[in-house]
């Protein structure tokens, strides 16, 4: 069951992803990629990690892709068709992605995994107090300099995206 | 872990997924286009994370922690990106990376 499921999954993830980046319309690939996203969580169902499962939902799927979609909006007219690639290049690329590939699987499968058989799962107060201990191992000081790098992600999108605005009424009142 | 599916398997849609999303990255001429193709790649490498946690080392956390911090650089990364092209089509009406030549200096 959990095997025919997972091969759906994977038969949805790549295709969408490919129709994601050759879609000639904007706004399909961005829901292409909500797609991938969603199958992406499915992942994380299956093997059990409920928590990063509904992470991807909220973050992913919830906030990343409503803000992509906006600046689609704001930018581009719907009817718009992007323009594509020399062919030369898109076949080289593509040449070039499939030999990257092969590398990737011909070392993958060579490689022997030593697989734990196991049916654990995560609760999330595990992760919480792993992110939160200042014990060995613990990960205090990473999940802080990610929260002040989120804080100032924040702050300098917003400057950026109304800087010129900002800096022609400074230069006008001084 | 998932029964009947083996991590050869996993590992090989998410290698499928990563070169995707590179070669979006490359032969995309627009910077939202590019912007998707950065998120296909981050996924899969967070995919990647969290199942070699799952089958390999089923007792630790390490895996998810790093994909839970991934996934918020990617959304500072993301937010990031959309206040620039936002900023940048304000300035020069496009999107196109062949026009953005402003931003090399």
């Amino acid at each position: 069951m959990e095997k025919i499921i997972f091969y759906i999954l994977a038969a949805i993830m790549v295709i969408f992803a490919i129709a994601s980046v050759s879609s000639r319309k904007m706004l399909r690939s961005v829901v292409y990629l909500l797609f991938v996203l969603c199958g992406v969580a499915g992942i994380y169902f299956l093997i059990d990690y409920n928590f990063l499962a509904a992470i991807q939902l909220t973050i992913y799927a919830g906030g990343i892709i409503v803000l992509i979609i906006f600046s689609v909006l704001l930018v581009h007219h719907i009817e718009m068709q992007l323009e594509l690639a020399k062919p030369s290049r898109q076949l080289l690329t593509a040449l070039a992605c499939l030999l990257g590939l092969g590398l990737f699987l011909t070392t993958i499968y060579l490689h022997p995994f030593e697989v734990v058989e196991n049916t654990n799962t995560i609760s999330t107060a595990e992760i919480g107090t792993l992110l939160l201990s200042y014990t060995d191992g613990g990960f205090i000081l990473p999940f802080e300099v990610i929260s002040v790098l989120l804080l100032a992600a924040m702050v300098g999108a917003i400057v950026i995206a109304k800087g010129k605005k900002l800096s022609t009424n400074n230069q006008s009142t001084s | 872990m998932i029964p009947g599916v083996s991590i050869y398997e996993l590992l090989t849609v998410t290698s499928l997924l990563f070169f995707i999303g590179v070669y979006g990255f490359v032969t995309r001429k627009n910077l939202i286009s590019i912007l998707i193709s950065v998120e296909l790649i981050l996924n899969a490498a967070v995919i990647n994370f969290v199942v070699i946690n799952k089958y390999l080392y089923p007792d630790m956390l390490q895996g998810a922690v790093f994909g839970i911090f991934i996934i918020a650089v990617a959304a500072a990364e993301t937010a990031l990106a959309v206040a620039i092209i936002i900023n940048l089509y304000r300035q020069i009406s496009s999107v196109e990376v062949e026009e953005i030549e402003t931003m090399k200096h």
